[in-house]
């Protein structure tokens, strides 16, 4: 009898190439994913005279930099279109496949991955991108990395790691009607805090993360991240496997037959010890929003501005003040009393297209009181959301529907908030100048952000709603 | 890499909890080449009044030659970008001390000869007084101590960090020399899990 284990460490053993003394294992990567901002990693290779190890691993995407209002480069900021020249020279040179601007099947890599079936149960992933964490949704070990390994991973397809600690965030019970997985990434974040789960891999458990949608799982994992966590896993299953079946790069036929034998037995056994276990009530959770620099400045819509007066934590007290000042609000204001400037609807985060749907349920029929983006997470998203009319919502409500790529979560390609100006959004970091140079980001899920256009402030979504039911 | 195994250095204080590498690094300037040199951009909107003029009364700037940063909580969290660190070093630190630091930013730091040094929450704040009030630091890594601010302190850090920096190494050396172990795991995983295989496209795939 071997002894039971988690899912994370069922996974991590049967990818050990080598298990050094000092405790650190050389791991074997079955899928690294790289983009735009890789190209110090390749730069790291030409110092070497190095090439790519497995190119047949490894899959170039471009979505940092990919400008969202045109797609021909030479209409674009020539730094930006050098960005994605650059990715296309790097992954020709290397003989790595590339989803590069032009093809329909392009998007965020995270959006990408799972929709062309790259990601599956029980892989090792890894891309220069922290919300890599993002395909654990799968029950596989998914991570980010740096540029010094990406390069090291290009090169012999490995990586040296130690064995994180295991968390488990139990979601007990079922969130009340219109709570998303945004809301329940958010309330976990505010319970443990930015760097929480730090050294840890999550795994994801409960009735409330059994409920969700493989869309969902994927907006849950994504945010690990934002917790510290190492990554974060959700137990493979019967929603999982019909996701994945059929994809253009999943195992097919028998083939797949044979592989959803091998992922049904990596679930975490019943008597595994984790490190840690938090408990969180799903049922408790209510729309949820920040409203300082950091996620883990998380209060439900109900809440006001905390007062640093009342935080007796020296240091914590001084977050919170650094964070009113620089998002412009008042110590008890209340959150629905901040009026918004704009909003963006995007992301690896939120922008699936169960996430379109649910913001376009709240904007059909209304019209948004301030501007905003709305960039879908692939171009196959896209398509999708034109076949059921979605764009026709978002634009008639006035916001403005874009092609795919990171926009508005990171700036890259220009698409960014003016200083000062207050963004409800619903990517993953509300980092003072993330959406550009002083502009104030306050996350939440697509349904509030679309309430947030409609109400021209943050607004709670069921209140919305409730008005026409 | 640079060996990293002691260092006495003027310190700057950065009293502010999770410094993000957003905030390190703005995302619009990491299209750059290295080579250009990252110093320039370390906390560059945090560092400049509106109008883009160096704000005097910012640590970075009221500290110039620092080696050393203080902060507090969760240093570096956030994005992967390795930038961040390029900045950190490009400018002159070559040392973080911090309560706890971003797990993707610590190792980055390590894989560019730049030491996270983690101390109690209560020792950054001990720190983060004596650096601003002028006081130079030895972080010594071989002991693990931090010198410089009343007694002695010990800071922790990964014990293969700690080979690594003090031995200067660099990974990509170490793992070709596993290079059999290498060619003989992926052999027997092709076999054992055929549903995990990707194969190459040709022409590697559309532009
Ligand atoms: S959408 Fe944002 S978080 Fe996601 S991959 Fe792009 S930059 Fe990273």
């Amino acid at each position: 009898m071997t002894a039971p284990r988690t899912l994370f460490d069922k996974i991590w053993d049967r990818h050990v190439v080598h298990d050094r003394e000092d405790g650190q294992s050389l791991l074997w990567i079955d899928r690294h994913f790289v983009h735009e901002g890789s190209h110090h990693a390749f730069a790291k290779l030409r110092e070497r005279g190095a090439r790519v190890s497995r190119p047949e691993l490894t899959i170039g995407i471009a979505d940092h930099y990919v400008p969202t209002r045109t797609r021909d480069l030479g209409r674009a900021d020539p730094q930006i279109a050098d960005m994605v020249r650059r990715l296309e020279r790097n992954t020709a040179d290397q003989g790595v496949r590339l989803f590069g601007l032009n093809d329909p099947r392009q998007g965020i890599v995270h959006v990408m991955g799972p929709e062309q079936g790259f990601t599956l149960p029980g892989l090792t992933m890894v891309c220069g991108d922290s919300h890599t964490s993002t395909h654990g949704a799968f029950g596989t070990i998914a991570f980010g990395i740096g540029a010094s390994e990406v390069a090291h991973v290009l090169m012999t397809q490995t990586l040296w790691q130690r064995r994180p600690k295991r968390m488990r965030v139990r979601f007990d019970g079922r969130l009340a009607p219109g709570i998303t997985a945004k809301d329940m990434a958010l309330a976990f974040i505010a319970t443990v805090g930015a760097d929480g789960a730090r050294g840890h891999a999550i795994e994801y458990a409960g009735e409330a993360v059994r409920g969700l949608s493989m869309e969902g799982r994927l907006t849950l994992c994504n945010l690990s991240i934002e917790s510290g966590g190492r990554c974060g896993m959700v137990a493979p299953d019967e929603t999982a496997f019909a996701f994945v079946k059929g994809r253009p790069y999943a195992p097919a036929g028998e083939a797949f037959d044979r592989a959803v034998e091998a992922w049904a037995a990596l679930p975490s056994d019943a008597e595994a010890a984790f490190d840690r276990e938090v408990v969180i009530d799903a049922a408790a959770i209510a729309p949820t929003v920040t409203w300082g620099v950091s996620p883990e400045d998380a209060l439900p819509i109900d809440g006001t501005v905390p007062d640093p007066a009342r935080i007796a934590d020296a240091s914590r007290a001084a977050h919170a003040r650094e964070a009113i000042d620089y998002m412009g609000l008042r110590p008890g204001q209340r959150l629905t009393d901040v009026a918004v400037d704009r909003v963006f609807i995007g992301s690896c985060t939120n922008a699936r297209i169960e996430d379109l749907r649910a913001a376009a349920a709240v904007l059909k029929g209304r019209r948004a009181a301030v501007p905003g983006l709305v960039s879908p997470g692939s171009m196959i998203v896209k398509a999708q959301a034109e076949q059921e009319g979605l764009d026709r919502i978002f634009t008639e409500a006035g916001l403005e529907w874009v092609a795919s790529g990171c926009s508005m979560c990171v700036g890259m390609n220009g698409d960014i908030a003016a200083p000062g100006e207050r963004c409800a959004s619903t990517t993953n970091r509300n980092f003072k100048g993330r959406q550009g140079p002083g502009a104030r980001t306050h996350l939440m899920s697509p349904a509030m952000v679309a309430a947030a256009a409609v109400a021209g402030r943050l607004a709670d979504v069921r209140e919305i709603l409730g008005e026409t039911a | 890499m640079q060996p990293f195994v002691e260092l006495t250095a003027p310190a700057c204080p950065l009293p502010l909890s999770n410094v993000d590498t957003d905030q390190l690094i703005p995302a619009r300037f990491m299209s750059r080449p290295r080579a250009e040199g990252y110093g320039d951009f370390l906390l560059h909107d945090l560092r400049r009044e509106a109008g883009g003029a160096l704000d005097p009364d910012f640590p970075l700037n009221a500290h110039p030659g620092a080696k050393i940063l203080v902060a507090r909580r969760n240093f570096g969290c956030g994005s992967s970008r390795e930038a961040a660190v390029y900045a950190l070093a490009d400018f002159g630190f070559a040392c973080v001390i911090a309560p706890s630091f971003g797990d993707i930013f610590a190792s980055n730091a390590v894989n560019n000869g730049v030491l996270p040094a983690t101390v109690e929450e209560a020792e950054a704040e001990t720190l983060l007084a004596a650096v601003g009030a002028g006081a130079e630091l030895t972080v010594d890594l071989a002991a693990q101590e931090i010198r410089g601010a009343g007694p002695a302190l010990r800071f922790t850090v990964d014990p293969v960090w700690r080979t690594k920096l003090l031995n200067g190494w660099d990974d990509v050396d170490l793992t070709l020399s596993h290079a059999e172990a290498i060619a003989a795991f992926a052999t027997a995983d092709a076999a054992a899990r055929p549903w995990a295989q990707l194969r190459a496209e040709r022409g590697g795939g559309s532009a």
